[in-house]
């Protein structure tokens, strides 16, 4: 790699971590929305403070996205507060408007403003080497660089002084408002931090893949994890790798890099869906049936134990009577036997015998009143 | 006005906004009642990558083409949704956030990758992520209303089968009618009605034109079939009268003018729409506080003659304000209740009259 790819992949990575650590925050609190319509939202506030400054690297435009990411959470709960739209329905309204509002404010003074819209919508990476930061004369690295680890910083920042406001804010907001931690406080001061996030990563990746960002890596660790601290390392691990990955692509296909790192972020998820140890559609399906056996073995042995030692045992415990007492397939039955058998549940008197007498272990005794019991 | 008429692209233009604001009016009603109001907003970002493969697939830009291969991509965007939600513990909200950015971050590498393959040649496929309403012809319109009538004749065909669907899925299933496939037909309808708009209004707003007529709709009438009629009449009138806005202006672009006209409709609806308005709320809580006050007044004339056990034993204006907070216009309720004819003025301040006794007797039985 040049060191203009080296950048650039620096520079995905650390948009890519510092989208994660918010988004850990959304996505428990299923506000995942909030970061389309956020980073929809706030183009408004670009416009403007872009008419004001005509500097595209003002501080001023972060203050402005981030006020108007405010707002647009306060528009969004005071259209909720008449009760006569849902919540869904009030963020479906605040930010196509908003974001008309800024498409008009861009086309009308389209003359002398350079500000593309296309820019805004999709982003490109691939331009940030060219934007130096010299300090002193001397050229220190890619301006966006510095920007974007400054947010990531400050994401940092954020979570780990108000981490225990968050979390209990977060996990039961009835509890935070109780101990006094003012969980509508830590709400606006989360959705602060989303729109300085989604303004920074505006020029890397534009305001519809920042969502990406955001809520991907963040949904997959929520598959892979019960525990926040893990969850929100793992998701910035995940959004380095979707960077790396995604880049990479990028590279190899002559592709759109933002495009790339949102289309990888997906398929990181993809493959988390699929093969999480405990929430992974996989392991759910090995688990069901794992328990249709241990299921059919537990019958098995509640079956044997009714009838021990009575005189219709003879009778009932024969392989070929379970089809028609349980109802099984005679194919079926027999894999339940060997399988109760292997442990350790059911013995055979005669193995040569295709319809032998079955009887119940000591432990195989034992696993049929525990389940009784149970019942 | 008269140009509508006469000038022959804004007529077109106005009658595809029209149209679509129809299509997407009437059936973004079941998506608004079913709090699936952002559905639309992840079917038209993932419809991109369809329009891509469509695009390459085909090698040109037809209409129905793309209309179709958007149509697929974002029917399995919802299929997606439904599956994730279904078998974790991935929520809502989340799977609708990833499923739009992702299958458009899929869509922009293909757009990208169509772009360096074949050059200039597709031109007009970006307009897809800001919609230009202005370039359509007769031909486009024609291939908005055919589907999205068809999709609006079907929502009218199975009619009682969505009405279950939106109000009471579980009682649906108890009559014995397939729910979940109901579910996947009128996701169908949506994404038809999605897709004819994307060439207008563009991915981004597409959501607007869904949302904001049926909760503009839903302010005036608790009844379903007004409330898919009006909020297709509101999507109609903001699409026309934003054609109509961008035309006069020099350069607006009409999607976000048609976006900006819902907004006015929507607002006008939460603040003066009869009944739910937030106006007539605020009358009804005036007028009803008025009413509650004045049968206080009554009330508290009455308590102060049963302490003499005598009812009609006038008090002093003093007497009645200091039963109730300051706030209470005492002097102003007193006169009203004279006019009435249920208080009269003794020597010694303010006493019920017969009438006014009787007006108390029935408040107490009310008001226990």
């Amino acid at each position: 790699m040049t060191q203009g790819e080296m950048e650039i992949q620096l520079l995905a990575v650390v948009v890519a971590a510092a989208c994660a650590l918010p988004g850990t925050f959304l996505v428990l609190r299923k506000m995942a929305m909030m970061s389309d319509a956020i980073s929809h939202a706030i183009l408004p506030g670009i416009v403007i403070a872009f008419f004001l400054t005509h500097n595209l690297n003002s501080p001023l435009l972060i203050l402005a996205a981030a006020a108007t990411g405010v707002l647009t959470v306060m528009l969004v709960e005071l259209l909720m507060s008449t009760r006569l739209v849902r919540e869904d329905a009030a963020i479906g309204l605040t930010f196509p408007v908003l974001f008309s509002i800024g498409i008009i404010l861009i086309a009308r003074f389209a003359g002398d403003v350079h500000l593309d819209t296309d820019a805004v919508l999709l982003g490109e990476p691939a331009f940030a080497p060219f934007d130096r930061l010299i300090v002193g004369g001397r050229d220190i690295g890619p301006r966006a660089l510095y920007i974007m680890s400054a947010v990531g910083l400050a994401n940092v920042a954020f979570i780990t002084l108000f981490y225990k406001e968050l979390k209990i804010a977060t996990f039961d907001a009835g509890l935070a408002a109780a101990l006094g931690f003012g969980p509508v406080l830590i709400h606006y001061g989360l959705m602060t931090f989303v729109s300085i996030t989604a303004v920074a990563a505006f020029d890397a990746v534009g305001s519809i893949l920042v969502v990406a960002m955001m809520v991907a890596p963040s949904a997959a660790a929520y598959l892979l994890t019960d525990r926040l601290r893990d969850m929100i390392l793992l998701s910035v691990a995940l959004g380095a790798a979707s960077a790396v990955g995604g880049f990479q692509m990028a590279r190899l296909f002559d592709v759109s890099i933002a495009g790339a790192m949102a289309t990888a972020s997906g398929l990181v998820f993809l493959a988390v869906w699929l093969g999480a140890p405990r929430y992974g559609i996989l392991a759910g399906r090995q688990r069901r049936i794992r328990q249709k056996w241990e299921f059919a073995e537990t019958m098995l042995a509640i079956h044997l134990f009714n009838h021990e030692g009575l005189p219709e045992a003879d009778i009932e415990h024969r392989i070929g009577h379970l089809e028609e007492h349980l109802s099984w397939e005679r194919d079926f039955a027999r894999r339940v036997v060997r399988r109760a058998q292997s442990n350790g549940l059911v013995q055979r008197t005669n193995d040569e015998d295709e319809d032998d007498l079955l009887a119940l272990t000591p432990q195989g005794r034992k696993a049929a009143s525990e389940a009784i019991e149970n019942l | 006005m008269e140009q509508l008429f006469s000038d022959y692209t804004l007529r077109m233009v106005a009658l595809g906004s029209a149209v679509l604001g129809i299509v997407s009016g009437g059936l973004g009603t079941y998506a608004v009642l079913r709090g699936q109001s952002l559905l639309g907003d992840a079917i038209s970002h993932a419809a991109l990558p369809g329009i891509a493969i469509a695009f390459l697939l085909t090698g040109g830009k037809t209409p129905l083409a793309l209309m179709i291969g958007a149509a697929l991509a974002g029917w399995l965007a919802t299929l997606w949704i439904m599956s994730v939600t279904g078998t974790t513990r991935i929520k809502y909200d989340s799977m609708l956030a990833l499923t739009l950015s992702v299958f458009f971050g899929i869509g922009l590498v293909l757009l990208t990758y169509i772009r360096q393959r074949a050059g200039a040649a597709q031109a007009g496929l970006d307009t897809f992520l800001f919609g230009q309403a202005s370039s359509l012809v007769r031909r486009d319109v024609v291939t908005m209303a055919v589907p999205g009538g068809a999709a609006l004749l079907l929502m009218a065909l199975f009619w009682k089968e969505l009405k279950l669907l939106a109000f009471d899925p579980e009682f649906g299933r108890t009559l014995g009618l397939p729910m979940r496939r109901v579910d996947l037909f009128l996701t169908a309808l949506l994404v038809v009605a999605i897709v004819i708009g994307l060439q207008t209004v563009g991915v981004v707003l597409m959501s607007a034109m869904i949302v904001a007529p049926a909760a503009a709709g839903r302010q005036w009438t608790d009844t379903l079939w007004k409330m898919v009629l009006l909020s297709a009449g509101f999507g109609a009138a903001a699409g026309v009268t934003g054609a109509v806005l961008s035309s006069t202006g020099t350069g607006l672009p009409t999607g976000p003018l048609i976006v900006l006209c819902m907004g006015v409709i929507m607002v006008l609806s939460l603040l003066f729409a009869p009944n739910r308005g937030l106006a007539a709320r605020h009358l009804r809580a005036r007028r009803s506080t008025g009413r509650f006050q004045l049968e206080t007044v009554l009330l508290d004339l009455y308590a102060l003659g049963m302490q003499h056990n005598d009812p009609l034993r006038p008090h002093p204006r003093g007497a009645v304000q200091a039963m109730r907070a300051k706030e209470v216009p005492v002097d102003r309720l007193l006169d009203r209740l004279e006019k009435d004819g249920l208080v009269r003025r003794a020597a010694s301040g303010w006493a019920l009259t017969d009438a006014g006794l009787r007006n108390v007797e029935t408040l107490k039985e009310e008001r226990t």
